[in-house]
């Protein structure tokens, strides 16, 4: 389990990405945050973004229509 | 942390700039995306508004959109895709109606609206110019804007611009 919850479903882009960044400044070095994302364009997006902030993506999959990651907060 | 870039060539904090000259509703969206999204990946980004990109500082926004010389524009109705000639497109209240159809899709897609773009801009230190002369040219002052930007001119643009990753026109 993830140490905190972000429900993005039924936002479109850039919106997860930026509300992930913005729970990711609470969620303490080493822990994780969890996304929950109806936008099929986040899939690709969150894997580009912790690529490029060098946190890590832990998690990313899907059930039915929803989009689940779960982001390890590294920096 | 909003200045870390600037000038510092041992800083490994991208930069980038964007110059906002289109005001309508379409128009808004990209830098607005692409800002926030890079300010988002740790990306220091500036933002020039100049020309009608300048009111998209303003307080109150009213944004519209014309299909009128804009035949990639077509909306989806009716299970497939319309667009309007220009000759139906220059009718008055057409604007107005497609603006509506346009924010009504963009609320009902889950779209981020610009005001709400523009809040998190500025939330994320993206850093917003108004161009000095574009005020002056159309007669803006800085009391009818949003707090946070500051005015600057083309110099100021190139300075940031010269020692910037991305530079982009839009």
């Amino acid at each position: 389990m993830a140490n905190q919850l972000l429900d993005a479903k039924g936002l479109n882009c850039p919106l997860p990405i930026l509300k992930a960044k913005k729970a990711l400044k609470d969620v303490p070095v080493g822990e994780t945050l969890e996304v929950l994302a109806t936008d099929p364009g986040s899939v690709a997006d969150f894997e580009a973004f912790c690529r490029a902030t060098g946190n890590e993506l832990v998690e990313s999959t899907q059930q039915e229509n929803v989009y689940r990651f779960v982001i390890k907060h590294v920096r | 942390m909003a200045n870390q870039a600037s000038g510092d060539p041992s800083s490994n904090t991208k930069t980038m700039t964007i110059i906002v000259t289109k005001g309508s509703l379409d128009w808004a969206y990209p830098p607005f995306i692409l800002g926030t999204t890079a300010a988002a990946m740790n990306v220091d980004v500036t933002m020039f508004f100049t020309y009608y990109g300048l009111p998209l500082l303003l307080k109150k926004l009213d944004l519209q959109v014309t299909p009128l010389g804009n035949p990639g524009m077509k909306m989806p109705m009716l299970g497939m895709h319309m667009g309007l000639p220009n000759i139906v497109g220059a009718m008055p209240g057409v604007d107005a109606a497609c603006s509506a159809m346009m924010k009504n899709l963009i609320k009902r897609k889950g779209v981020a609206s610009i005001e709400e773009l523009r809040e998190a801009a500025l939330e994320a230190d993206v850093k917003l110019i108004a161009c000095q002369m574009t005020m002056d040219l159309f007669e803006y002052k800085l009391e009818d804007m949003i707090e946070g930007p500051t005015v600057g001119g083309a110099a100021t643009y190139m300075e940031k611009a010269l020692k910037s990753d991305i530079n982009l026109f839009i």
